[in-house]
């Protein structure tokens, strides 16, 4: 009983810190969206803040400078991307993929150049990097059963930033639907030229919803290399970012739902590694590989409407081109 | 706010030029309104009058030239200057966001704070005051999408006063409305001038200028040509000024020899994506050698009707024939090619996003449904030399400027334009040829050449069904009318004895042929 | 053109501005904003641009080597292409080009004995039919359940390579063997190298990868234009790229034109696996294709979704890649990275920042013939 229990508690806790960076980048995403720029470099982004998250967190021996360069270098390619959706009309899916590829080599070429490690940063002092943090009372409550195990390591134990990305998911979702910017993000993602006539400038609007995206892959990048790991590691978002997108898609542009699809996703992650190998009774062994595609397998069927229906910002995708 | 210069105009545009590329589309505009009237604008189809009204109100800016509010030169960098300044606009195409509530709609840009609950509170208050004083009833908390028409617009204009306009501008508001909802609108306007707003109507419907406006301004090729009291013109004087000349709407034509059935409908029901039955059971036929006009208020079905036939959209039930032949039953999949081989030409109502790929050029469009055509291939491949000679020859025989076959489609006029569309669907010697609105946005000279084209392939003996929403189109140039309304067919009037007022009862759904 | 004038409109600009001015303009600020990375790294641009090209052009087997690539830029380039003529974005390729891998493999291995040209045409044909069927699911998708097509592929991309990460590690591994790689080919069924081939005519030159598929890529441009321009079914995918409801109207099924033009793109991405597998590795290798899908767009947005423009661009991609690995060996600085730099820029200035300099461009043209009239 008690092993089962540990078990549970155990991939909990790791669901929840495999669900963190995708949170991030999933409502990353969703404020794109919602605006009506489509954002397949999320991948890009995040990466590049991996990177120039973990080199300020090495030369300063701060992970909060270290976030902040994250958020910069995200932010950065979020304008780039912005620039060219926004300003010049550009293709989105095309600029997105540009900037995937840009940063995928744009990280180890610098990594190389200033550490000569073979694309990595040099692994971070523990100082350098978002520990954890014991949440009160958890001495208190460790007696107590099947609580108390539940609070020490899936609530308790956590970085700061995973306490973050959770408050974000509540916090989002009132900003959507609560607050004027949310009504004119939605309104923009769906309608721009409603939004326009409304006196409200749609360039101004999409520009803010992607420096948020910027922002949060930020968060999401310096996750992975100073609070999850410990230094930049060549492709070390290894397809995060399209796994957040798929999220997003599946958790219907909403915040919530969209939380959910994360730590799906992340379970089958955590499941995986403890899967590897083992029979499970009337199957057999699972090869990890097949559940590592599940979400994107998921992904696929939801998009065919084969479970549910998603039915993206109308606008999404589309340079908004005044009538005449 | 600024107090008003006493006796100042609420609009005053000067000198306003504005350039869309290279297509000069305000030249020199001069017009002023007079605060609490009711001012029509009218024009053919790009004459420039959403052009100028968008100026005013911020979406568009001019080249040149300055617009004075209330006597007072204002700078109206976007809509939120206009609408600071007291103006309000109902677009042509409404700017609602569907999956919002009306409530959502109204707030969109006129929150009142930072977050919307206070805000929501305060506009359901003032929108109940304002839906009581001008009639305006809609129900703040259903979804814009599931809304019809005509209450989705007067949402808008509920969005205009919302934010305080006193001066209104509606872009072409009757289009979509049946003749109950235009009157309900027109009431509504009414009510409006009372408490003093001032209307702007942009309008190419002159019955509606003569009805409702006090003075009437009409514009050209992007020009001002004239300004009067609606009390000292006509429709005839407003008509001529319109098209620069004076028009004759008769079409020269002999009277019909109808001959066999060459398309017969029998009990055809539509029922679009949405499960909204489209067309419901209508039946007619249309005879070798006569033109078959459909009427109605445009969005009754005609589209669908059209599409029907043309082998583009699923018929739920009925059938149609072709020469005798069943060619179109609710089993078949929707075939255009079928059709076309089967002699049923088509000029679709929306020739650029319909009729043609705009960036191909003349002569790839000149095969556009041909293109697996004998004549036009050799082996596998497409015979382009044959078919540029062939284009050459079609836009010399159809008059089409400038005869260039390596143009892009995109580059003609709409006139030129619709007339390689005509070309190509003609010169196939179809048996039927089903045309809708094939003098839409079309200069006045390719008008009548248009208008002898079919009546000449009438007289050679087809079958051609008309759709338009011109009903001086139908009338100049059907032998038969049969009338639309709501997706059926509630009349059947031949020419001779058609006339506009019974016709007009019947589109509003009113009267059923005697 | 210029007698248009009369017709009321000024005359355009001259149509080599549109073709091949503004591509150069934007692969130049490719390079220009490249060279600033590589001169803020500490190394002289024009010296890397010098080792650069003497990498990929400097001797016969260099030469080989950047024509080796080339060919798969081509296959990688064309499939992108013929997409995007039907108004899709197929991310994919990728993904196609791997499953491929397992189709040119399996025919590989089993084929040991027959004569190349037989091997190659059936490893054609089954490159073709596993990368084909590949992309055919998502242009069904696309075309019958309105799922989008850029967001399928890509997770399709994850799918192969989470299939062919079970069929190498579990499957195929050659026995005894720690790396997962399937056994070697029979050596009959290796494609002949072309230098091989020019020794037939007493050209002697120095051995690299370049083999026979490179003359498959050549035609294969050939094909495709003759296809796309001068064919129905060219006609009906560039219709329903350009204007679906035109397509309606006009009677062409828009969801078999996508699937047509996507089993043709998978069918082209699967083609570099018979160029690499058949062609030069002889053994299905993990990860073979290493980002070549996506080089693929680069190729096809610089190449103006032209044969003749992808010819070049691949060519150009394949100098790139070739002396791009030459650079790390002179400067220890720069990484062989630096070339995926460049190909991220090339595809943000050719793609989405495509109409940067157009307006300014224009309007100096437009200046310049008003001035002449």
């Amino acid at each position: 009983m008690d092993d089962i229990l540990l078990t549970i508690v155990s991939v909990a806790g790791a669901t929840i810190r495999v669900a963190t960076p995708l949170v991030f980048a999933a409502l990353a995403g969703l404020y794109a969206e919602r605006s009506g720029v489509v954002d397949i470099g999320l991948e890009g982004k995040m990466l590049a803040a991996a990177f120039a998250a973990a080199a300020a967190a090495h030369v300063t021996g701060s992970p909060w400078v270290g976030l902040l360069a994250g958020i910069a270098a995200s932010t950065l390619f979020a304008l780039v991307h912005a620039y060219a959706c926004i300003t010049k009309a550009g293709n989105q899916v095309v600029s997105g993929m540009a900037i995937n590829i840009l940063v995928a080599g744009l990280a180890p070429t610098l990594a190389i150049a200033w550490f000569g490690l073979g694309g990595n940063t040099p692994s971070l002092a523990s100082g350098a990097r978002f520990q954890a943090i014991r949440l009160p009372f958890v001495d208190l409550l460790a007696p107590v059963p099947i609580i108390g195990p539940i609070y020490a390591q899936v609530i308790s134990g956590h970085n700061i930033l995973v306490y973050i990305a959770a408050a974000l998911v509540p916090l989002t979702g009132w900003v959507l639907f609560r607050t004027r910017f949310g009504l004119r993000l939605r309104a923009v993602g769906e309608n721009p030229s409603a939004v326009d006539t409304a006196g409200v400038s749609v360039v101004a609007l999409r520009y803010r919803a992607m420096i948020i995206c910027g922002v949060l892959c930020g968060v999401a990048g310096a996750y992975l290399s100073t609070a999850h790991g410990a230094a930049f590691v060549k492709d070390m978002t290894a397809g995060k970012g399209f796994l957040a997108l798929a999220a997003l898609i599946f958790g219907r542009w909403l915040p919530w739902p969209a939380l959910f699809a994360c730590l799906l996703f992340a379970l089958t992650d955590a499941m995986q590694v403890r899967l590897q190998g083992t029979p499970i009774p009337g199957i057999g062994v699972i090869p990890v590989q097949f559940i590592q595609m599940l979400p994107y397998v998921l992904t696929v069927l939801l998009l065919a409407g084969f479970v549910g229906k998603a039915i993206a910002p109308k606008a999404s995708g589309i340079p908004y081109v005044k009538e005449r | 706010m600024s107090l008003p210069v006493a006796d100042a105009p609420a609009i005053e545009v000067r000198g306003v030029n504005k350039w869309f590329g290279t297509n000069h589309a305000n030249r020199d505009i001069d017009l002023a309104i007079a605060r609490g009237t009711i001012h029509g604008i009218v024009g053919e189809n790009g004459a420039g009058k959403s052009t100028t009204m968008n100026i005013v109100y911020g979406y568009l800016q001019p080249d040149t030239g300055e617009i004075r509010v209330g006597g007072r030169p204002l700078a109206v960098r976007s809509p939120r200057d206009a609408i600071a300044a007291g103006i309000g606009m109902v677009h042509q195409h409404f700017m609602l966001v569907d999956p919002f509530t009306v409530l959502e709609n109204v707030l969109l840009g006129a929150e009142g704070g930072m977050t919307l609950a206070a805000g929501a509170r305060r506009a359901r208050d003032e929108l109940a005051r304002l839906e009581k004083d001008y009639a305006l009833e809609v129900d703040l908390d259903a979804v814009v999408g599931d809304l019809p028409v005509g209450v989705q617009q007067r949402l808008e204009i509920l969005k205009a006063l919302f934010r305080g306009a006193e001066i209104l501008i509606l872009d072409e508001p009757t289009g979509v409305l049946t003749p109950q909802e235009v009157d309900h609108l027109f009431r509504i306007l009414r009510a409006l001038k009372a408490q003093g707003k001032t209307i702007v109507i942009i309008t190419h419907k002159l019955r509606e200028v003569m009805e409702l406006t006090d003075t009437v301004t009409v514009m050209r090729r992007g020009e001002v040509v004239a300004t009067k009291p609606t009390a000292e013109t006509s429709r005839e004087e407003l008509a001529s000024l319109m098209v620069g000349r004076s028009v004759v709407l008769r079409v020269e034509k002999p009277p019909a020899a109808a001959g066999r059935k060459v398309l017969e409908v029998e009990g055809l029901t539509v029922v679009d994506g949405q499960g909204v039955r489209r067309v419901k059971d209508a039946t007619f036929d249309v005879r070798a050698g006569e033109i078959v006009g459909v009427a109605g208020v445009s969005g009754n079905g005609q589209t669908e009707l059209m599409e029907a036939l043309a082998g583009m959209r699923p018929i739920a039930s009925g059938r149609v024939r072709v020469s005798g032949a069943d060619l179109i039953t609710p089993s078949r999949r929707p075939d255009a090619r079928a059709v076309r081989q089967a002699g049923v030409a088509h000029v679709p109502e929306d020739r650029q996003r319909v009729g043609m790929v705009t960036s191909f050029t003349a002569y790839e469009t000149l095969i556009l449904g041909y293109e697996d055509d004998p004549a036009y291939t050799r082996g596998p491949l497409i015979d382009w030399s044959g078919v540029r000679m062939r284009c050459a020859k079609e836009m010399e025989a159809y008059d089409v400027r400038p005869p260039v076959p390596t143009l892009k489609s995109s580059k003609f006029s709409g006139g030129n334009q619709q007339k390689i569309i005509l070309a190509r669907e003609i010169e196939r010697n179809p048996d039927v040829l089903l045309v809708g609105q094939p003098t839409r946005g079309v200069d006045i000279g390719a008008i009548e050449y248009i208008h002898r084209r079919l009546v000449q392939l009438r007289n050679d003996g087809k079958g051609i069904l008309l759709v338009s929403v011109e009903l001086d189109e139908i009338l100049a140039l059907s032998d038969r009318i049969i009338v639309m309304f709501d997706g059926m067919i509630v009349g059947e009037v031949p020419a001779d004895q058609a006339d506009e007022r019974r016709i007009g009862l019947m589109m509003a759904g009113i009267a059923e042929a005697a | 053109m210029a007698t248009l004038d009369g017709f009321g409109r000024p005359a355009d600009v001259p149509w080599w501005v549109g073709l091949v001015l503004l591509p150069l303009l934007n692969l130049l600020a490719a390079f220009v904003i490249a060279g600033g990375v590589i001169w803020v790294l500490g190394v002289d641009p024009v010296a890397a641009l010098k080792v650069l090209v003497w990498g990929a052009f400097g001797d016969t087997d260099l030469i080989g080597f950047t024509l080796y690539y080339t060919t798969n830029f081509i296959f990688a380039g064309l499939a992108v292409a013929i997409a995007f003529h039907c108004g899709l974005f197929n991310i994919g390729g990728e993904g196609q080009a791997y499953i491929a891998g397992l189709g040119v493999g399996l025919v590989g291995l089993a084929m040991g004995g027959w004569p190349w040209p037989v091997v190659m045409a059936v490893a054609v044909i089954s490159a073709a039919l596993f990368g084909g069927i590949w992309a055919l699911v998502p242009a069904w998708l696309q075309a019958y359940r309105g799922s989008h097509i850029v967001i399928t592929t890509i997770m399709f991309n994850f799918i192969a390579a989470s299939i062919m990460n079970y069929v190498m590690v579990d499957v195929l591994i050659a026995p005894g063997q720690q790396a997962p790689e399937s056994r070697a080919f029979d050596p009959s069924t290796h494609l002949p190298s072309l230098q091989d081939l020019l020794a037939l005519f007493g050209i002697r030159s120095r051995t690299s990868f370049l083999n026979v598929s490179f003359l498959l890529a050549v035609a294969c441009c050939v094909a495709f234009w003759v296809f796309v321009w001068h064919t129905r079914w060219g006609y009906g995918i560039r219709t329903v790229g350009q204007n679906e409801r035109a397509a309606v109207y006009a009677g062409i099924r828009p969801g078999h034109m996508i699937m047509l033009a996507m089993v043709i793109s998978g069918a082209l991405a699967g083609l570099v696996a018979v160029n690499v597998l058949l062609g030069a590795q002889h053994r299905i290798i993990l990860n073979y294709t290493g980002g070549v899908g996506f080089v693929g767009i680069a190729v096809a947005l610089m190449g103006r979704n032209h044969p003749l423009g992808i010819f070049l661009s691949a060519l150009l991609f394949g100098a790139l890649y070739q002396g791009g690995s030459e650079l790390n060996f002179e400067f220890p600085k720069l990484s062989t990275e630096m070339v995926v730099v460049i190909q991220g820029l090339i595809i943000l200035f050719a793609g989405a920042l495509e109409n940067l300099f157009r307006p300014q461009v224009e309007a100096l043209f437009r200046r310049r013939l008003r001035a002449a009239a």
